[in-house]
């Protein structure tokens, strides 16, 4: 097993960037490029940590990297982290949506504060997902709302407050029942093996309960993840709070911290609570179909293209956890990398966002015509980015959905079926959305528009890049995620869904 | 001719009460000797010094409890036991922090003399009395010694109409809820033949009552007394109309003192008294924690003033500190004096703040005067922001491991529903907070000056943020210390 004090360090060094940010905070230019080299070091860092990672440890699953050091007995506090095949994919996205929403966006006014609160938000997601207890999980989970709920609300739009306090109530209302589940979970598990209080995740899976009581926990875990998520029908705080964010922001929260919820709900509520499998999949499937459905309807509606990221998010989070759901181990996997391609794209999408609005002051769609004259570059990443959604083979979107909708298959067709009008849908709202926006003689206010950046290129060039090589090799993403989802999935089944 | 035989008093533990005790009628003898009026600065040192003592003692009295056990001393009417050893240092140290709040107000205001610091002194060695009482007269004597103190300092700003008035308020409704304490207790005397709390709970232990009717009638006076001087909803009424006719440093006293006393008087009589009587009183606590809980939320959110808003906010508090009472098993009383130990902080740099923003006059306590706090005093407004980010309960700071901690024990016990109404209420009251803190980072008025904030003040709002943050993200010190805060008896 490798040091624990990688993922230490993973978490130290953007409080350190916080430290640095705010002692040069009377020098903006000199603030940015140290929460610059910060944010690029945890990313370097983080890739050293993927290419170290090691599935194959003995006796520790498939948890590599691990520590535990108990904080506090009583409360049953513990800095608890490992990182094991899908945390690695998710910290990994994490630190690289932050390196690029942080180039891609400027502040106009107090930037030292919003770089710092960029880089705690950060750090918190980057702890929820290296967070192998159950308890620091929930702790890291609740504190990303607080930089959240900063960024929006300061350097949001009109009425970026009002979205703000909306996004910070919606999921701390759903934290609070969560709250109450996990202390539930642990004294269960206190109360059958004694000792002191503990959260740790591989002891709590081990819990014995009833299947009434695996259910109630299940509720009180899903409902704040899905809030988190969004799930249908819990989604409605998100067009507000996404319309509103700075870029960066909206980037962070859409890219990454969304995953907190469905990592979440892989995680730790379906992963915790075997027995509560068999009862919740139709309700959480249904859902899910609801939400593919009615996300891709909504979308084909928008007239801007945040609302349509808003949307199609709500979409691809259906997708997501209908592979969660699945009960089948490709299906799972499916999942985890949709999480990845929807964390890339969704960034892809907020940096296409941010230069739209640039130019135009807005990223409406309708009332522009034939963009694709005018900026050819950024019309043809547009291009990549809708493609990824709806899952053309050979980018990384077709790889996540295809092993969904095959794992979903194979158990529950049915479902399987309706989702993959999903599919269609997207083609259908992207490709509306395109023609309209793009494609046409050029329409007179789009005139004199400039083309990409080499800023804007040097950001979404990467950002391709990858789209397609999780297209065309996904093995290096599956080798790592497969053996963890397998744990899982062999964890869930036996008491779970029927094959 | 019959003698008189003495108890033997151990006067170790009576040390905290009497430093305080004795500090305030020195204070008040020397005003009366003087020609001149005392400085406030030297009132200030002097009742920092007897409630810094206090703390010291405190600490040799821990010392003592971990070698020799718990004592019983004054014929056993009043116990040293790692509870009233904690309790006591909180209350001690609270005291500390609103004398250094009082300090600048007292300059700003141009009062001058050891009156308040006097009254101040009085009150806490009520407080710290009941923590220690291990009889009802016991508790009545530092019920009274606090109230009457508390009524007098209360009106302390004679030229504020509102002051008086809410000194009155308190004085009738507290007057009522000692002389419904009283008939209680003597209630309670008359079912069990004793006012002793060990002695009351070895005869419920041993004997059955036919007709308990007596007993719930003493028990269930008692807990509205204490209901009432820990504004548990629905003897709440008070405290928003006292929180802000008070004097601002005044209004920081009842959540930290206030409650470290009838709090820890509470713990006392319900567990280690009526302990074996907790299947009856319990449900009458779980209505406490409900309404608590959902009426201090919702009425929190709609308040203007600060002053209210941190009134409903303690009410929504305390129905948390009840849910660890309510409980009734030793993880249950450790969560609740944790949860006092670390809220006692916060609320007291919050109020360091308000007292501040008041101003002179200490009248304007409108939440429209924090808009743009932290814009022109980025310390103060972050302190601000961060004191009620921890009211509202976010993680790595003491508000989430407080809650975290009563939860806990109010799920070990099996008190789901209360427990999961308590987060929701929580979640509602989150708006309250975090209305403030928007406005404080919002676009201000620029013709406001920054604040002047003052050394005394200064250290208080340091204080508490570093309370606040090191103990949020490390609390094992403060959790060991509650844990082995354990009752001298319990059954």
């Amino acid at each position: 097993m490798h040091s624990s004090w990688w993922l230490t360090a993973l978490l130290l060094l953007p409080l350190a960037g916080v430290l640095g940010v705010s002692l040069t905070r009377s020098r903006p230019e000199r603030a940015r490029r140290v929460a610059l080299v910060s944010v690029g070091v945890e990313f370097a860092l983080s890739v050293v940590v993927a290419l170290l990672y090691n599935a194959h440890v003995a006796q520790a699953s498939t948890w590599d990297f691990g520590v535990r050091w108990v904080v506090s007995a009583p409360l049953g506090l513990a800095y608890d982290v490992a990182l094991d095949g899908i945390s690695l994919a998710l910290v990994l996205l994490s630190t690289l949506v932050a390196l690029v929403a942080m180039l891609s966006d400027r502040a106009p006014r107090r930037e030292p504060a919003y770089l710092a609160w960029q880089l705690l938000a950060l750090d918190f997601t980057v702890g929820a997902f290296v967070a192998h207890d159950l308890l620091l999980f929930f702790i890291f989970f609740e504190l990303v709302l607080v930089p959240s709920y900063f960024m929006v609300a300061q350097w949001g739009g009109p009425s970026a407050r009002r979205a703000a306090m909306k996004f910070f109530l919606y999921t701390f209302v759903g934290s609070a029942p969560a709250l109450v589940a996990v202390i539930y979970l642990g004294f269960l598990h206190q109360h059958e093996v004694g000792g002191n209080l503990s959260f740790n995740y591989s002891a709590l899976s081990s819990t014995v309960m009833t299947s009434s009581q695996a259910v109630w926990i299940f509720v009180g875990l899903a409902l704040a993840f899905a809030i988190k998520a969004p799930l249908w029908p819990l989604h409605s705080w998100s067009p507000s709070t996404y319309g509103e964010a700075p870029v960066a922001a909206g980037a962070q929260l859409a890219a990454t911290l969304s995953k907190l919820g469905t990592y979440g709900l892989l995680r730790f509520a379906l992963a915790l609570t075997p027995l509560a499998v068999k009862s919740v999949t139709p309700v959480v499937l249904v859902l899910s179909v609801i939400a593919i459905v009615y996300g891709s309807l909504v979308a084909a509606t928008s007239r801007d293209l945040r609302r349509l990221a808003v949307f199609s998010s709500v979409a691809q989070m259906g997708f997501i956890t209908l592979g969660i759901f699945s009960g089948s181990q490709i299906g799972v996997t499916g999942a985890v990398v949709l999480m990845v391609v929807h964390g890339i794209t969704t960034l892809g999408l907020f940096v296409l966002i941010g230069a739209l609005e640039r130019r135009r002051g807005s990223a409406r769609l309708d009332d522009v015509r034939g963009l694709q004259g005018a900026v050819p570059v950024l019309s043809g990443f547009v291009t990549v980015v809708a493609f990824a959604t709806i899952g053309v083979p050979g980018l990384g979107g077709f790889v996540g959905e295809f092993l969904i909708l095959l794992g979903a298959f194979g158990v529950h067709p049915a479902y399987a079926a309706v989702a993959t009008l999903g599919t269609v849908g997207a083609a259908v709202y992207w490709l509306w959305a395109y023609q309209r926006a793009f494609h046409g003689p050029l329409s007179e206010n789009a005139t004199g528009m400039a083309d990409a950046s080499p800023t804007e290129r040097a950001l979404l060039w990467p950002v391709v890049a990858l789209v397609v090589a999780l297209g065309v090799v996904p093995a290096p993403l599956l080798s790592r995620v497969a053996p963890s989802v397998q744990q899982i999935v062999a964890h869930v089944t036996p008491t779970g869904v029927s094959r | 001719m019959t003698t008189l035989t003495l108890p033997t008093i151990n006067y170790l533990a009576l040390a905290p009460f009497l430093v305080m005790a004795g500090m305030a009628l020195v204070l008040l003898i020397a005003t009366a000797l003087t020609p001149s009026r005392i400085s406030t600065r030297v009132a200030t040192s002097a009742a920092v010094a007897a409630a810094g003592s206090a703390l010291v003692i405190t600490i040799v009295q821990g010392w003592q409890i971990a070698r020799h056990g718990a004592q019983l001393t004054a014929a056993h009417s009043v116990v040293m036991d790692g509870f009233s050893a904690l309790a006591t240092a909180s209350i001690s140290s609270s005291l500390i922090f609103a004398l250094l709040i009082a300090h600048d107000w007292e300059g700003r205001e141009r009062f001058v003399g050891a009156e308040y610091q006097m009254l101040a002194l009085l009150a806490t060695s009520g407080a710290v009395l009941m923590t220690e009482a291990n009889d009802l007269a016991v508790v009545f004597l530092g019920l009274e010694i606090l109230s009457i103190a508390l009524y007098v300092i209360i009106a302390f700003n004679r030229r504020r109409l509102k002051s008086q008035e809410s000194s009155l308020k308190y004085f009738l409704l507290g007057g009522f809820a000692a002389a419904v304490f009283m008939y209680g207790a003597a209630l309670v005397y008359g079912a069990t033949g004793t006012t002793n709390l060990t002695s009351i709970s070895y005869f419920l232990g041993a004997n059955v009552l036919v007709h308990p009717g007596l007993l719930w009638a003493g028990g269930g006076l008692m807990m509205l007394a204490f209901a009432f001087k820990t504004q548990a909803v629905p003897f709440h009424f008070w405290s928003p109309d006292v929180y802000e006719g008070a004097p601002t440093p005044v209004t920081g006293f009842h959540a930290s003192i206030v409650w470290g006393g009838a709090f820890a008087a509470a713990i006392r009589v319900m567990v280690s008294g009526l302990g074996t009587q907790s299947d009856t009183w319990r449900p009458i606590i779980w209505g406490l924690i409900v309404l608590s809980t959902v009426v201090g939320a919702l009425f929190a959110i709609t308040q203007v003033n600060a002053k209210r808003l941190l009134a409903y906010s303690s009410v929504t508090h305390s129905g948390f500190i009840w849910l660890g009472v309510w409980a009734a098993t030793a993880r249950g009383v450790a969560a609740s004096v944790f949860y006092i130990l670390t809220y006692a902080p916060t609320v007291l740099g919050s109020f360091a703040i308000v007292a501040l923003v008041g101003g002179v006059g200490d009248s304007d306590h409108y939440l429209v005067k924090y808009r743009g706090l932290a814009r022109r005093n980025p310390w103060v407004g972050g302190s601000l922001a961060l004191l009620l980010l921890s009211q509202l309960g976010v993680p790595f700071t003491v508000g989430f491991d407080g809650k975290f901690a009563v939860l806990a024990a109010s799920l070990d016990a099996g008190n789901v529903t209360a427990s999961v109404v308590a987060m929701l209420a929580a979640a509602v009251a989150a708006f309250a907070y975090l209305r403030w803190v928007a406005s404080l980072f919002a676009e201000g008025d620029p013709d406001v000056a920054p604040l002047v904030v003052p050394w005394a003040s200064r250290v208080v709002i340091a204080s508490s943020v570093v309370i606040v943050l090191v103990f949020g993200i490390w609390p094992a010190p403060l959790t060991h210390l509650a844990q082995h805060a354990t009752l001298y008896f319990q059954p």
